[in-house]
């Protein structure tokens, strides 16, 4: 098998994220980015690990899901107390931590 | 050049130490018994320095009774570093001895005159107490061993000396002259200091043992460095030439002080370091020359200021430096010179002494007036202390057969035996100086007890000058008295060794063969009488006749008149202050102001412009911190790129 296809939609997927997070305000939006990017880096690890026959990507690719599980939690938490305290999701609202 | 055979001490000698106890005990009894000690702290103070007499007169007598006359006591060793080994030590020789005998002798003296001179002064106790603390000090400076010691020593006594030059911390000028006089010494210290380091680095030894065996064998140039460097020690301690300012001004301390620290021992200290270090000399012909230059320039000088001072006891300073001078070229002489530097110091250490405390008692009768114009007449008020003082007078300026006849002709005539240009010019400055003694001392003489009583009159003013120590007399008009008992024996015993310390000395050659073994016998023996001697005696007395035309025969104006150039010139001390001032004062303040400006522009320039620079830069730097967080990540994902970027360019 080629792992070009899959590498392709790899870097599809993680320019999709990476752009999101860079140009999007609203905190969700820019938080399924980053869940995107690292999900693209999971095609990759698993697609490498089929072409090379051994399972080290794929137990790399459960441990960043295992990652970005207790990532989403974190974040999430984080994002509802900023929503509570601002009334907005917007990250361009919480930019006190500055000069 | 003898070397000196040193054993190691016996009998009574072995208890040396105890010479530095008895003072050293008085004084930290004293110092530290606060006003416990108050009612019998004078007592004390007499007492110690009478116990070491007595002790430096068995010591004496044991060694003039036993054959090796040089005995170390070893009594610890100080210091022990790396190759640095100092023992401390107390070497009692003839020259150790005869110090020990003048410190504790007039030192003996002068505590019991200080009983009656200080009597009514609260603060007794503490000039006791400083006086005990120069005794033991000034005995450690001329027992000790070995250079470290001594330079223990002579810091010691230079800290009473400053104590004591301060000892009316009241008045401002006794606090500045003190400073003076400690600032002054520092300079000499230096000297002396660096001579030590330099004994040390080149012979591994501070030792006079070891570093006269040594000396021989470093060469020509180590010597005449530690010539001068010793030199500039000795001209600090004993106000030669060009450390000579301090002296007049410590005339500040009281009277006792005075006599005892600024004319018969302390300042002769830098005589004694010389002739001490004669090993050192004999093979330096420079640093030779340089001390006979020295000690001529100062006797000179002395005796100039002396003729312009009206102050009493600044006129017998004057002439303390010049006394000094002559002691000085003579230690500069060589062999021919040791011998004698010394006899004078001794007779030197009498009478003047005892003109200090003829003048002591003078002021005691005189509401603490120290202007001799406004003395005169005084001789029938104050019969012993005239005739005392008198003594002391026809002493200092080398009557026959008074002793300064017997100790100063030697050294002029040394002088001219030194040969060549320099021992004409040197014998040609010795003799004129004594002509200028003459003068000045009949001056002296003339203003205080001759003529009309200039005080009556004026005491009327209600305003005595200088009555601001405490004991003295209430103000108004003095009433000169002679004075108690206390104060009158030991001037009484001073005009004694006076009259007869000269001839003890000199005649039989009883002290050269004495000293000899120490500092080498002088090559010719003269008689008493002496070409030199009598034109010198015939100059004194045609100076004598001049201050009589001057002083004695016409009335002496109350206040001083203007004065001719050269006058002037000494009553503002041959302007020692002002050239001090102009030369090293005024360029040392351009100096540190320059470097107080260099510092705050720059030193602290550079650091706060570079501090300044740092903060503006971060100022700006902080903008990027925007607090938006894609800012953040942009960086974030430009600095990945970065990395990748740069991980393929190494990779491929």
């Amino acid at each position: 098998m080629s792992p070009i296809h899959y590498v392709t939609l790899s870097v599809i997927l993680f320019v999709i994220g990476g752009v999101g997070v860079l140009v999007r305000r609203n905190a969700i939006v820019v938080f399924m980015c980053i869940e995107l990017m690292l999900n693209a880096c999971n095609l990759a690890f698993v697609a490498f690990a089929r072409l090379h026959g051994n399972l080290d990507g794929q137990v790399i690719a459960f441990f960043v899901m295992v990652v970005a599980a207790a990532e989403v939690v974190v974040g999430l938490a984080i994002l509802m107390a900023i929503f509570r305290a601002r009334r907005s999701a917007s990250v361009d609202d919480a930019n006190l931590l500055k000069y | 050049m003898t070397t000196l055979h040193t054993v190691v001490a016996t009998g009574a000698l072995k208890l040396s130490w105890l010479l530095l106890a008895f003072p050293l005990f008085g004084a930290v009894v004293l110092l530290l018994g606060g006003r416990r000690t108050n009612r019998w702290g004078h007592l004390l103070g007499v007492a110690m320095p009478v116990a070491a007499l007595v002790y430096g007169l068995i010591a004496f007598f044991a060694l003039l009774g036993d054959t090796h006359r040089s005995q170390d006591q070893h009594l610890y060793t100080f210091i022990q570093v790396g190759r640095l080994t100092v023992p401390m030590g107390l070497q009692v020789d003839q020259l150790s001895i005869s110090f020990v005998l003048l410190i504790t002798g007039v030192g003996s003296l002068i505590h019991i005159y200080s009983v009656g001179y200080m009597a009514n002064d609260p603060q007794r106790r503490r000039f006791f107490g400083y006086m005990n603390l120069f005794l033991a000090a000034m005995l450690l400076l001329v027992l000790s061993d070995n250079y470290l010691g001594l330079y223990i020593g002579w810091e010691g006594v230079g800290l009473a000396s400053y104590l004591l030059i301060g000892f009316y911390q009241y008045r401002n000028t006794a606090a500045v002259a003190a400073k003076k006089a400690f600032i002054a010494n520092r300079v000499g210290d230096a000297g002396l200091t660096l001579a030590i380091f330099l004994m040390f680095s080149e012979f591994g030894t501070v030792t006079f043992t070891g570093v006269f065996g040594s000396v021989g064998s470093g060469g020509s140039g180590v010597a005449t460095a530690l010539g001068l460097l010793l030199l500039l020690g000795a001209c600090g301690k004993s106000a030669q030439v060009p450390l000579q300012s301090w002296l007049l001004d410590a005339m500040e301390g009281p009277t006792p002080v005075s006599a005892l620290i600024h004319a018969a021992t302390m300042v002769t200290a830098g005589v004694y370091l010389l002739v001490r270090s004669n090993p050192i000399l004999a093979l330096t012909p420079t640093a030779r020359l340089a001390i006979t230059v020295v000690g001529a320039v100062t006797l000179l000088f002395g005796a100039i200021i002396g003729c312009a001072k009206d102050d009493i006891k600044k006129a017998l300073a004057g002439s303390t430096m010049s006394q000094i001078g002559y002691m000085t070229l003579a230690a500069g002489l060589g062999p021919a010179g040791y011998v004698f530097a010394i006899a004078h110091l001794l007779a030197h250490g009498f009478f003047k002494a005892g003109l200090f405390l003829g003048a002591g008692s003078v002021m005691h009768g005189m509401n603490d007036e120290v202007n001799m114009r406004k003395y005169g007449g005084l001789a029938r008020l104050l019969p012993v202390t005239y005739v005392t003082f008198a003594l002391g007078y026809l002493a200092i300026i080398g009557i026959p057969p008074f002793s300064g006849f017997f100790t100063k002709d030697p050294i002029i005539e040394a002088a001219f035996d030194k040969g060549g240009t320099s021992g004409a010019i040197l014998g040609t400055c010795a003799v004129i100086g004594a002509a200028i003694t003459a003068f000045y001392m009949s001056r002296v003489m003339l203003m205080t007890w001759y003529g009309k009583r200039r005080w009556s009159g004026e005491a009327e003013s209600g305003e005595p000058h200088e009555s601001t120590e405490p004991g003295a007399e209430h103000a108004g008009a003095p009433h000169p008295h002679e004075s108690p008992a206390t104060m009158i024996w030991p001037m009484i015993l001073l005009a004694v060794g006076s009259v007869g310390a000269g001839a003890f000395l000199i005649l039989g050659q009883r002290y050269e063969d004495f000293l000899g073994p120490v500092t080498g016998f002088p090559p010719t023996s003269h008689g008493i009488w002496s070409v030199s001697g009598v034109v010198t005696l015939i100059l004194v007395l045609l100076a004598a006749g001049l201050a009589w035309v001057r002083y004695g025969r016409v009335p002496v104006p109350a206040v001083a008149p203007p004065g001719r150039p050269l006058t002037v010139a000494a009553r503002k001390d041959l302007y020692g202050d002002a050239f001090n001032e102009s030369v090293l004062m005024r360029p040392g303040q351009w100096l540190t102001r320059l470097s107080v400006f260099f510092d705050n522009r720059g030193v602290d320039g550079l650091v706060n412009t570079l501090a300044a620079a740092v903060g503006g830069t971060s100022g700006r730097v902080r903008k990027l911190q925007t607090g938006f967080v894609r800012s953040y990540a942009l960086s974030m994902f430009f600095g990945a790129a970065v990395l990748v970027a740069l991980l393929l360019v190494v990779r491929l």
